[in-house]
């Protein structure tokens, strides 16, 4: 039986696991990869429908300033939205809190957290996560963080609104912006414990990954989506503790009248007792962890994208080892570019050209990636299915996001778009767009191995073609609006007639964000309806190579009844000519003669 | 309208149940599985990736012809060589973008499946994966030279010779310095800021000012405080008593200053005498190196003059510089545009609190002879604190003082 065999084999503590759980060591207190898997994407959709829910509140304001609607003061209530007019302090607050959910909570979180577990130890023929119980507090963490950071939008003051990278003093200081105050510290310590989740996970990702692997299953035979995870657990474990002590140090600076970032400040008719502290201090220790975060975010979305672009295309990832290279390459070089952040800040014009250098180096491992997947279409047998399709709208999306952040990486040129809408476009589109997508895609291919079922292609197809043309028809024309020097994170443009004539394109930009959001519903409701509903799915409803879709339907611990599979062969024979079968999944012994990978 | 709102919701979630169930209906019946992508809905999907291509395209040509001006000529010298960099870069992206997202959809399209084909076993070639790694490697190599030389030129030391402002930002407002006959700006610091005198200009005068003001306040809390405190809130006076502390601290850093500077750097105390503070517009020369000093007082502020393509961080404690000629005259810009109401900006660009969509601060371009024109109608700094300050009024009154400070906020 797999749970002895389970116990047997003595991974951490699941001795006391057995097929007949309560209901809350089933749901609530889960050690199950597949559960917590579940619990981190159930989580995560609901924090992004916050997310959504709040960039459309703002929307609303930038597309029509002044007007009042209802439905803002309906949900934000008179204090924030008064006359159904958005408060510029809750403006602040809700962009602020929108950027950060999004970041961390629904693509790093969410992301990582989602698919890491699900597909890890099924993809490497582990029977579950290293240690399943470090595991289930690396959700718990990260639930108990969502709380406190969806509670801090409750509070008086207002959530914290320097925006998500919260720069001292602004963030340092309660006399500078009412979201400095309480809602501040609820953001510091919401992100305190999502760091303790990420490095808990991360940490059990990389032991498994190491260690776990079924026989046979060379680390050059690993499916992509398993080494993007795995670079991208290195990156959490290396950076995120960087985070952690400059978020310390804030702690730090606000409470205990320390100045480690802080220096001749007068500030509500006070000269305060700081000296000798630098604000770029933060922003070198902030940049450490987020630019690697955006790899973070990045690299998952790439290695779902992978494996199904190829499973659709009918054919081998073209380029699997430089795939391996350039997620090398990236994870390795998204060290050493932070840089590229700050060259308006002072920084040295000399240090600047160095992160020019490293910055732009990181451009080429992006590319080979990009060529390697149109070739992997090149010559297919294409089966669109809406995974598919989001896989492929992400390759458009990471390329022409991608080219914009070679405009940015240029200090030369960043010196006219730094921190305008620009940016803005430019990071939703490379980073939201391509890994939201990433993500979408990853749900619809994987949902089947979740739940048991199938989700409704129909309503996924609609989804897919909503959410494409309103995701760019949001973002590509904020690069306009930034070039003609709209600063970002402004409440109102009007003050400024020399913009007048790139801000039609703001109400356009707001109606495509409400429908793009309506058009989540869509999703939402094809993913709970169909844990019930949805047809009963089969075994392997792709044609899959890779371990994962020999597993039984139903769920159990230890994910094979009986030993674990052994693997002779990488996980892209698609249409390989010496195979009767389009695909041949990674179980299969090499025929005589035949060449493996 | 709540009503209305919700009941919109509702529907619109009863509507896609009753699809989603129909939809369910028809496989059912038609025996048709989730996973199996029916021929014509494939067909569908891959012609509807064309029809997106050309939207796309032409979505994107709309608004490079509609918005691809995305602002006037640089009134700067090296904005000038920004704007072509700018171009190159723009012309190389736009060719990839368009030739990759072409071949990313038409690939899709062309390649949708077909019954009776076999996908190509296809997955590795040498000579492919290095004209790929050797086409963006050659690209970036020329976008970084070529980035780099223009950037080395803007940020070279300016010549000694620039003209020097200074730039200062605070909650929500701009304020400007010029250095005065003597092209010395006097030394400033925070310590010595007062509600009006916001860039902290240090002056022996204003040393034994503040030092005054502060014992002041001192005395009158002391003054309060000794009156009695049964009938008051224990923090409030604890709050009273933490505010003596920081007052005195205040004080000592004062006399540290004094001490400190006194010495041999009296001279720049009086520099500061003729130093030309101004707010709400400010003036510069046409074709002549100005050398930005920026210092901010609270948080950090960024000045950007998207006009001259300049911007710099202003940084609480960490001063910074960025040089430019402008090379435009306000006049000569509205006349090219020809809008008369036209003006040079600065704007804060980097969020600073509440009011930071609304700081910003007129540029005016002048030739050589109104600029000084305009430059000599501006008070010095000691015509303004005479003017301000008559002689012997110091010490603000005591009561006023403890009032004010109850609500913790100015002094
Ligand atoms: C419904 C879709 C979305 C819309 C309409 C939207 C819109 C916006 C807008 C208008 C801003 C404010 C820009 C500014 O004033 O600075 C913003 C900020 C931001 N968004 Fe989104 N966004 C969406 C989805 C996403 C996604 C998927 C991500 C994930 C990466 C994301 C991450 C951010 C971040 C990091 C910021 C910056 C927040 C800050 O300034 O601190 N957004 N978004
Ligand atoms: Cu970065
Ligand atoms: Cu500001």
């Amino acid at each position: 039986m797999a749970a002895t065999e389970y116990t047997v084999h003595g991974h951490g503590s699941h001795g006391h696991h057995s097929h007949e759980e309560s209901w809350i060591s089933k749901y609530i207190f889960s050690q199950d990869h597949k559960m917590i898997s579940k619990q981190f994407l159930v989580t995560a959709i609901f924090m992004a429908v916050v997310a959504v829910m709040l960039s459309i509140f703002f929307r609303l304001q930038l597309g029509w300033p002044g007007e009042n609607f209802q439905i803002l003061n309906f949900f934000l209530g008179d204090k924030w939205a008064p006359d159904g007019i958005l408060d510029r302090n809750a403006y602040l607050s809700l962009v602020t809190i929108h950027g950060t959910i999004m970041v961390f909570f629904v693509l790093t979180g969410g992301l990582s957290g989602t698919f890491a577990n699900l597909l890890i130890p099924l993809q490497i023929g582990a029977r579950d996560m290293a240690s399943g119980f470090l595991n289930m507090l690396s959700y718990w963490f990260f639930a108990i963080s969502s709380c406190i950071m969806i509670a801090s939008l409750f509070v008086e003051g207002g959530a914290a609104s320097g925006g998500w990278t919260i720069y001292p003093p602004l963030s340092a200081l309660p006399q500078a912006m009412p979201g400095s105050g309480l809602g501040m510290t609820l953001w510091l310590i919401s992100m305190v414990l999502f760091v303790v989740s990420s490095l808990l996970g991360g940490l059990n990702y990389i032991v498994t990954i190491i260690n776990l692997r079924t026989k046979g299953m060379k680390m050059t035979r690993l499916p992509l989506t398993v080494w993007a995870l795995l670079v991208t657990a290195i990156l959490g474990v290396l950076s995120f503790p960087v985070l952690v002590s400059c978020v310390i140090l804030l702690i730090m600076d606000r409470s205990f009248g320390t100045a480690f970032y802080l220096s001749d400040i007068f500030i509500q008719g006070e000269a305060l007792d700081v000296t000798g502290g630098s604000p770029l201090l933060f922003q070198h220790l902030f940049w450490f962890l987020g630019h690697p975060e955006v790899y973070i975010v990045i690299l998952p979305a790439l290695g779902i994208s992978s494996e199904i672009i190829s499973t659709n295309s009918r054919k081998p990832i073209f380029g699997y080892r430089a795939m391996i290279g350039s997620i090398l390459a990236i994870g390795f070089l998204s060290f050493i570019v932070w840089g590229h952040h700050m060259y308006v800040t002072g920084m040295n014009p000399f240090l600047g050209s160095v992160f020019v250098f490293t910055t732009l180096l990181i451009a080429i491992p992006s590319a080979v990636k990009a060529f390697n997947y149109i070739t992997t279409l090149w010559q297919g047998n294409i089966r669109f299915t809406p995974a598919m399709l989001f896989s492929i709208a992400l390759v458009s999306t990471f390329v022409t996001g991608g080219l914009t952040g070679i405009i940015l990486a240029d200090s030369a040129l960043d010196i006219n778009v730094h921190d305008t809408y620009f940016v803005v476009g430019h990071f939703h589109i490379v980073m939201g767009l391509s890994a939201i997508f990433g993500m979408l895609g990853g749900v619809y291919h994987w949902y089947p191995k979740m739940f048991g079922r199938m989700m409704n292609t129909k309503l996924g197809y609609a989804h897919f073609w909503l959410t494409l043309v309103c995701g760019y028809g949001v973002f590509f024309p904020m690069h306009f609006i930034g070039m003609a020097g709209a600063p970002r994170r402004y409440y109102d443009y009007s003050e400024f007639p020399f913009l007048d004539w790139v801000m039609d394109l703001n109400p356009v930009i707001s109606i495509f964000a409400i429908i793009g959001g309506a058009a989540q519903v869509l999703f939402i409701f094809n993913f709970f309806y169909s844990i019930r509903h949805g047809q009963v799915a089969p075994q392997n409803p792709w044609g899959a190579n890779t371990l994962e879709w020999t597993t039984p339907v139903k769920h159990l611990h230890g994910n094979w009844p009986g030993a674990l599979p052994e693997v002779h062969r990488w996980a892209y024979d698609y249409s390989n000519p010496a195979h009767e079968e389009d695909f041949v999944p990674q179980t299969i012994p090499l025929k005589p003669g035949e060449v493996g990978h | 309208m709540k009503l209305l709102i919700l009941l919109v919701i509702v529907l619109g979630i009863i509507a896609i149940a009753q699809l989603a169930k129909v939809s369910e209906l028809t496989r059912s019946l038609r025996q048709v599985r989730e996973e199996d992508i029916s021929l014509a809905d494939n067909k569908m999907n891959a012609f509807l990736m064309l029809v997106w291509m050309v939207v796309f395209f032409g979505s994107t040509i709309y608004l490079y012809v509609v918005y691809g001006d995305y602002l006037p000529d640089s009134a700067s010298e090296h904005g000038a060589a920004v704007d072509r960099l700018m171009d190159i870069n723009i012309i190389m992206i736009t060719i990839v973008f368009f030739v990759v997202n072409f071949l990313l959809f038409y690939f899709s399209f062309k390649y949708y499946y077909r019954k009776e084909r076999k996908a190509r076993f296809f997955y590795h070639d040498n000579r492919l994966e290095m004209v790929w790694t050797l086409i963006p490697g050659i690209s970036m190599s020329f976008i970084i030279v070529y980035g780099l030389i223009t950037w080395n030129k803007m940020t070279s030391p300016a010549a000694a010779d620039a003209l020097r402002i200074e730039v200062y930002s605070k909650q929500f407002d701009w304020t400007v310095r010029y250095p005065g006959d003597n092209n010395v700006f006097g030394t400033a610091d925070f310590n010595m800021i007062s509600s009006d005198k916001t860039l902290g200009l240090v002056t022996p005068e204003r040393i034994t000012l503040q030092i005054d003001t502060i014992d002041g306040e001192i005395a009158a809390i002391k003054q309060k405080l000794s009156e009695g405190t049964e009938l008051l809130p224990e923090s409030w006076v604890e709050s009273m008593e933490d505010k003596i502390y920081r007052l005195q601290r205040h004080k000592q850093r004062i006399l540290d200053l004094k001490e400190f500077k006194a010495g041999d750097n009296l001279s720049t105390w009086e520099a500061g005498a003729d130093d030309r503070i101004v707010k709400g517009e400010f003036h510069i020369p046409v074709n002549r190196e100005i050398e930005f000093v920026f210092r901010s007082q609270d948080v950090i502020h960024s000045a950007y003059m998207p006009h001259f393509r300049t911007q710099m961080n202003t940084v609480p404690g960490v001063p910074t510089r960025f040089k430019m000629t402008p090379t435009i005259t306000t006049k000569e810009m509205r006349e090219k545009l020809g809008d008369d109401s036209f003006d040079y900006l600065m704007l804060c660009n980097k969020v600073c609190g509440v009011a930071h969509f609304n700081m910003q601060i007129k540029i005016v371009v002048d030739d050589e002879a109104n600029y000084n024109a305009w430059l000599k109608k501006q008070k010095t700094f000691v015509a303004q604190i005479e003017e301000d300050e008559p002689k012997g009024a110091v010490v603000p009154s005591g009561n006023s003082t403890v009032i004010a400070l109850a609500d913790g906020r100015s002094m």
